[in-house]
């Protein structure tokens, strides 16, 4: 399975993509992922591939092929949506993360343009105002737990709990409370 | 079971398994993961670790245990190798005892660095044997690997990965962390002495081991063949991955070379490989390595085999290489048509997303202040590399001029030689002051060029994941060094200090310097917001905004956007307060 992660700099994806990887690894499968780690870090366009399974190919995803599109701002869904193969899915967070750039007026934000094409060109796109339920848990930084949380929900390798158990790992003790409520948040908000 | 590794913790790892003694690095994306493991993993298994004040000075530590015999690794990215140049292209000749590994991390793209530049490349040119990892786990055995083959050659040895290793993560099944050998000693010789004789004959020495390495790398199980079919490919180090997955998914089977060892190349393995093949396709990112080398064997062995690459368009030399890229070459050369991608026309405009200074970035005062102070007068903002290179952006354009590490305060030396009628800002990070900006300073202040040198101090090395430099004092056994002090002992006559969130102070301070006879130097410090506490959070009063947006035009701080007529602080506000003290009506107050 490869999982493509969109999002912007400091919204936590490298703890997301850990976290898969850890509860994949734990479920016996092989795993390569590529992060963004550096420059873009501070506020840019970050991007996470993740491949489970036996793994015969580097860590990028092929254009078109992957399975799953997990984007945590709206414009970067669209951004990366090349990477989704045709029947894939997507699960995206609709809260913009509006760029410096844009609210000085230089650069353009059309989200409901964004919001519509997403929702056109996507077989099995999921809406989530992720942030909402962030802060609802208890902190808007555990935007990336909600995310994590809803994407159990997509019929993953591992069960949810093992990749809950894999993120908090990755987290100090003192954040587990906030970040397991919003994991759970996340989940409940996809289920049928 | 197997650990989950990032591509630096797997050489970090390779490198405690192998035994050495010493580590050294100065940060620098993609390698600084590599030694902030060392930091954590290696004292307890009897490892001295340091961050070094630059690439050099870490490489001639590193060279200095293994003069003695022991074990050592030096790691840095690419332009560090630059730094480190001097020493490396010596110690070639010199040699060493005990293994010397240099982990150069390239990084194709780029993504974080000035230049695409292969190391590959480099260690041609310095003569030393550089592997080529296709995956973390790779990167682990020819970590492990390394310091075996730099004490049977005597030579150091370079592991070259590039990004999607380095900051790649897979599943990497480890052995055991020995304990340390003893160290041999170092044994007083002539031959530790670079003198002109003693090169001539080492030069001799030193040419004879590029073919005893080559032998070495015949046999070795990072290079692979597969015969399959008239075509071919060779392809170096993360290529090779690309081009299997390629291969299965257009559905053919290839004949293979895969090559972890690009420099020297195996002759006899690639003339082998030739001679079965009638075509090949050469597949490595960055410069033609590789087949530059193929093509001299197949012109002295009189080969008949065709040779596509990059010389010929196959594959570009600039950027990093994708499975897109590849395949479309790999289709290209088999006359197969490429698979296509989906196609979902009608994408809207997205939106720039360039990366920023964060929320409550300090550098973002030092830059409003100095631009506040340099708008009556002519000045060029001379700049560096670190986090604060991103005050270039708009809308503080705060940065005329960025070229490599230390560069600003020389080039702002050179400018104010020729232009006379400017004043000239060097703006330097802190860990770059001590990096590159010490020579520099010395000059401008012995020449006495009138330069003001602007020491933008967040107390961290920010850029490349804060790691500490000589002016914090992090450990027990280290001793802080005061950059005011320095340059007060370098005999700068004009030293001035300020928080540069507090912008009245900041901007006296930048006018004072301004307007300084001689050289001076103004040390700007307040802590990275990403390892301070927050000092708290700032709210908009809405009956008080008149809507004017200075606060977002001005400042472009990330945590601000227009919300309406109004202004909206997100919650990612630190509480700096930079806004508050711009707001022409004052409606931007603490939150208590």
């Amino acid at each position: 399975m490869d999982i493509l992660i969109a999002g912007v700099g400091g919204q936590g994806i490298i703890l997301a993509s850990r976290a898969i990887g850890a509860a994949a690894l734990k479920t016996g499968l092989q795993v390569r992922t590529a992060e963004t780690i550096g420059m873009a870090q501070r506020e840019g366009s970050v991007v996470s591939h993740v491949r489970l399974g036996p793994t015969t190919t580097g860590p990028l995803i092929p254009r078109g092929r992957a399975d799953i599109l997990l984007a945590l701002e709206p414009a970067e869904a669209c951004r990366y949506l090349g990477y989704l193969k045709p029947d894939g899915r997507a699960l995206i967070s609709t809260t913009p993360v509006v760029p410096v750039m844009a609210s000085l007026g230089a650069t353009p934000y059309p989200l409901d343009d964004i919001l519509g094409y997403l929702r056109n060109n996507i077989a099995g796109c999921h809406f989530l105002a992720a942030p909402d339920l962030a802060c609802q848990a208890g902190s808007h930084r555990a935007l990336n737990m909600v995310m994590l949380g809803a994407l159990t929900n997509l019929d993953l390798p591992f069960p949810a709990e093992t990749l809950l158990a894999a993120a908090l790992k990755l987290l100090p003790d003192r954040v587990h409370e906030v970040n397991r409520r919003a994991f759970q948040l996340g989940k409940q908000a996809l289920e049928v | 079971m197997p650990e989950l590794l990032m591509g630096n913790e797997a050489i970090a790892r390779g490198a405690l398994e192998a035994g050495i003694r010493v580590a050294t690095a100065y940060p620098g994306t993609p390698a600084s993961e590599i030694m902030a493991t060392l930091m954590r993993f290696g004292p307890g298994a009897g490892v001295y670790a340091e961050w070094s004040v630059n690439e050099k000075v870490a490489v001639e530590i590193a060279a200095g245990a293994a003069y003695a015999g022991a074990r050592a690794m030096a790691s840095m990215k690419q332009m560090g190798l630059n730094v480190a140049a001097d020493a490396v292209m010596s110690l070639a000749y010199i040699g060493v005892k005990g293994g010397l590994v240099l982990v150069v991390a390239d990084d194709p793209g780029p993504h974080s660095s000035q230049t695409e530049q292969d190391t590959r490349l480099f260690a041609r040119f310095a003569k030393l044997p550089v592997l080529d990892p296709s995956c973390p786990r790779e990167a682990y055995e020819m970590t492990k690997y390394a310091f075996d083959l730099s004490e049977t050659l005597g030579l150091p040895v370079i592991v070259r990965p590039t990004t999607r290793t380095c900051h790649a993560c897979q599943d990497v099944a480890l052995g055991t962390i020995p304990p340390r050998p003893p160290v041999p000693g170092f044994e007083k010789d002539p031959r530790w002495v670079i003198m002109p004789s003693l090169s001539a004959r080492q030069h001799v020495w030193l040419n004879r081991q590029q073919r005893r390495a080559g032998e070495e790398f015949t046999n070795s199980p990072f290079n692979e063949v597969r015969l399959n079919s008239p075509a071919g490919v060779i392809t170096s180090g993360l290529s090779y991955y690309y081009v299997t997955e390629a291969g299965e998914h257009l559905g053919v089977k290839l004949s293979l070379l895969k090559i972890g060892t690009p420099y020297p190349l195996p002759e006899k393995l690639v003339v082998n490989f030739l001679k079965q093949v009638e075509r090949v396709l050469i597949v490595e990112e960055q410069e033609p390595v590789v087949e530059d080398q193929v093509i001299r064997l197949a012109w002295r062995h009189r080969l008949p085999v065709e040779i596509d690459g990059k010389h010929n368009g196959y594959l570009p030399r600039e950027g990093e290489f994708n499975p897109d890229i590849v395949a479309a070459a790999l289709a290209r050369f088999l006359a197969i048509q490429p698979a296509g991608t989906p196609d979902r026309p009608g994408t809207p405009t997205l939106p720039a997303r360039p990366p920023l200074l964060c929320a409550g970035c300090p550098h973002r005062g030092s830059f409003y202040a100095f631009k506040q102070a340099a708008r009556d007068r002519k000045v060029i903002l001379t700049g560096d590399i670190g986090c604060y290179t991103l005050g270039a952006a708009p809308p503080l354009e705060a940065m005329d001029t960025c070229l490599c590490m230390g560069a600003g305060l020389g080039l702002a030396q050179g400018l104010a030689r020729v232009q006379p009628d400017t004043r000239l800002v060097a703006f330097v990070g802190d860990s770059t002051f001590f990096h590159a900006g010490l020579p520099p300073l010395v000059n401008a202040v012995h020449q006495q060029t009138p330069i003001v040198v602007v020491v933008l101090d967040n107390e961290t090395t920010a850029m490349t994941g804060h790691q500490p430099h000589p002016g914090l004092a992090t450990g027990t056994r280290q001793k802080k060094i005061d950059i005011s002090q320095v340059a007060r002992a370098c005999g700068v006559e004009t030293i001035l200090t300020a928080d540069p969130l507090n912008l009245e102070e900041t901007l006296a301070v930048a006018n004072q310097a301004l307007a300084a006879p001689g050289p001076a130097l103004v040390i700007l410090r307040h802590p990275c917001p990403q390892v301070a506490k927050p000092a708290g959070r700032y709210q908009v009063d809405e009956t008080a905004c008149i809507g004017c947006h200075t606060c977002i035009k001005e400042l472009g701080c990330p945590a601000l956007r227009p919300d309406g007529n109004g202004v909206q602080i997100a919650a990612t506000c630190t509480g700096c307060g930079l806004c508050s003290q711009i707001c022409p009506v004052a409606a931007i107050e603490e939150v208590v």
